[in-house]
């Protein structure tokens, strides 16, 4: 018996095993809820969901105890996996997403009387397929998990069997997914041959050849122009933008979002966006900084599309999901201008952009998330009340929820004091340390009509008849998420101070380029 | 001299049932075009002495996949597509892009390709076995995204499952 737990003790200190604990907590709860599942009755399915969060829960107090091998930046298992502070400020945006997704979740299940505990099972393997995008310092290992998350949602996307609208997204979800990772692995494959072109010229065993270290080494001793890095530049960012939804490739959003179950619109538009845009920083930052003259136009240009794509697409929108879903465009586009401001290669514009980068990422899960929770409170028997009219005169029929979706639209159109204003300050202000006045400019003009289609939104809550419409029933677990969510939203606006320490912690430095 | 006139060989059948498998009207004969483009391939695999590869293609492709491939033509009516329109109507556009596309990528490669030194050619019996090769790097270097590999085919198949079943 002992020996088996010292072999289990060195795979945990020494293997690496124990930087894996967060991620195997969620599939030891996914696996578990799985198999439980069978034996519920029909009422009892709730079980599900607090497995779920149970899993979340633990999983979040490994993360935490991983702290101090963060701040060594540990890593494991032949160097294929690391953990950084990068690692744990997106391992904690997915875990908080994940628990407020799962509290809107319950009741939306019952209505919709589709409450199976595969939902809950994927949900979890899908934090962890985002988990290894960020904590994977190898390509394989990113790949996987990007496809681990992505296939996920192409079945929580189609989760409501036997509505048409769910199966045709899910449908268009699969078919794009695959192609733009389809289009990644190309670019992943043409990394790899660089990578295994070099030789290793440092001390130690050389890391294996889809490492990014070796991959980053490769890309150093090119000569500058050169194709071969520049087709796996446009590959590979292509293929992640697809996954973000920036303009070129945003075509998949209105519709996925407008079908998919409303918490899982939530999930997909928050965390997947994030883990994608963790995978790209984690990529720009390492094996693409050598040549971050050569994508900072390109990431300029679909942010530019972005911001005018989104903002105007949105002002027609009369469904709430697609409208969020181009605004939600418009959103990535702010970041991409923050990543802008990073790539210049100042000190100063670097720490600025990537704080705002990291900032607006994690208040954008919370108010995006708090929109969408309000469609989901007003969800009832037959009816997804996504349309504009369905919101019509919440302020007497549920004055709380009114107010909550006033702070969540006034936050997302940045309006101070709220958490998207300080976000938006601090992409804009990076901007104009690095000299790019002029998207700065851009970037604060396309925040009028973005108030124009939020105030739509604002508009029918408070000013137009209830007409005949009953008042929505709010379940505890819907309480304590809509709470939450608002509560971080005014706070992150009226006190930002701790939030921005945090994203300031999460900085990841390219090499060469030290934050003391 | 053999070695080359047996890739040429096991190539040209490749792409030549590769071709056929797309123009071909009938699923079936498509179905069985698609087993020699495998098999061709296989023999490819085989002439550069990658058996391990070898037997992966012969067992999982030739062999699992044909048959899922099969399943799904029996469960379909081949009168039905017949009649129906074998390429999409836009196929002039599909085909320029792709011809722009190739052009690009041919070019990116031929000038990137100095950089890129092809090693020497061991020979061949110098070479270690390449199943016991995968094996050790697979169970060492590649331990973890072996195991999430599995993590992705269970999340593979209860979709599978939960997508295809009437009542979960």
């Amino acid at each position: 018996m002992s020996h088996i737990f010292n072999a289990f003790r060195s795979f945990m200190t020494q293997g690496g095993g124990g930087l894996l604990l967060p991620e195997m907590m969620l599939v030891l709860f996914a696996m578990g809820i799985l198999l439980t599942d069978y034996l519920l009755e029909a009422r009892d399915k709730y079980f599900n969901a607090l497995m779920a969060m149970l899993g979340v829960i633990f999983s979040a107090i490994c993360l935490w105890q991983l702290r101090y091998a963060a701040e060594q930046g540990a890593s494991g298992f032949s160097s294929s996996l690391v953990v950084d502070p990068f690692f744990l400020f997106f391992g904690l945006i997915f875990l908080i997403a994940t628990a407020l997704v799962i509290l809107l979740s319950v009741r939306y299940l019952q209505v919709e009387d589709e409450n199976h505990g595969e939902y809950y099972a994927l949900m979890l393997f899908a934090t962890v397929g985002m988990m290894f995008m960020v904590s994977g310092y190898d390509l394989i290992v990113q790949f996987l998990g990007l496809e681990t998350m992505a296939i996920s949602f192409y079945v929580l996307a189609g989760f409501l069997r036997r509505d048409r609208r769910s199966n045709e997204c899910a449908v268009k979800y699969l078919l794009l997914g695959a192609f733009s990772s389809a289009i990644l692995a190309y670019g992943f494959s043409i990394l790899y041959g660089l990578g295994a072109t070099t030789s290793w010229p440092f001390n130690g065993p050389m890391p294996p050849r889809t490492n990014l270290d070796v991959i980053q080494f490769a890309v150093e001793s090119r000569a500058h122009p050169d194709l071969l890095v520049l087709l796996a530049l446009v590959t590979v960012i292509s293929g992640l933008l697809f996954k973000v939804a920036a303009v070129p490739f945003h075509q998949w959003a209105p519709d996925v979002y407008e079908g998919a179950p409303t918490p899982i619109t939530a999930y997909i538009s928050v965390a997947s966006k994030t883990a994608s845009f963790a995978l790209l920083l984690r990529l720009l930052l390492t094996v693409f900084w050598p040549v971050r003259l050569d994508w900072q136009m390109l990431v300029a240009g679909v942010a530019i599309a972005s911001l005018t794509i989104g903002n105007f697409a949105a002002i027609t929108q009369t469904n709430i999901k697609r409208l969020l879903a181009y605004s939600s465009i418009s959103h990535v586009g702010y970041v991409l201008l923050g990543i802008v401001a990073a790539s210049s290669g100042q000190r100063l514009g670097f720490m600025t952009g990537m704080k705002g980068v990291a900032f607006y990422l994690f208040v954008y899960a919370f108010m995006t998330i708090g929109a969408f929770a309000v469609v989901i409170v007003l969800q009832r028997q037959g009816l997804i009340s996504d349309e504009l009219d369905d919101l019509n005169g919440l302020h007497r029929r549920s004055p709380a929820s009114a107010v909550v979706l006033l702070i969540f639209m006034l936050s997302l159109a940045g309006i101070p004091p709220l958490a998207g204003f300080i976000g938006k300050y601090y992409i804009l202000l990076a901007l104009i340390q690095t000299g790019h006045n002029w998207l700065a400019l851009l970037g604060a003009l396309y925040i009028v009509p973005a108030l124009y289609y939020y105030f739509r939104i604002v508009m029918h809550a408070w000013l137009y008849e209830p007409g005949n419409a009953p008042s929505p029933v709010i379940t505890v677990g819907q309480k304590v998420a809509l709470s939450a969510l608002c509560f971080v939203t005014v706070a992150a606006g009226i006190y930002p101070e701790p939030f921005v320490r945090l994203a300031t912690y999460s900085l990841l430095f390219p090499t060469g380029f030290s934050g003391h | 001299m053999l070695d080359q006139i047996v890739f040429y060989f096991f190539a040209v059948l490749a792409v030549i049932s590769a071709v056929m498998v797309v123009t071909r009207r009938n699923v079936v004969q498509s179905a069985i075009f698609l087993i020699t483009a495998l098999l061709a391939t296989a023999g490819i695999f085989l002439q550069l002495h990658a058996e391990f590869l070898f037997i992966v293609q012969v067992i999982l492709y030739a062999g699992g996949i044909m048959v899922l491939f099969v399943f799904v033509i029996m469960l379909v009516s081949l009168d039905v597509s017949l009649n129906q329109v074998q390429f999409n109507r836009q196929w002039w556009l599909g085909l320029l892009l792709a011809l722009v596309l190739g052009a690009q990528l041919t070019i990116a490669v031929a000038v990137g390709r100095a950089g890129l030194p092809l090693g020497e050619p061991a020979p061949a019996k110098m070479l270690e076995p390449s199943t016991q090769l995968v094996g050790r790097v697979l169970f060492s270097e590649y331990v973890l995204p072996f195991e999430i590999a599995s993590i992705l085919l269970l999340v593979a198949m209860i979709g599978a499952v939960v997508m295809a079943k009437k009542k979960i």
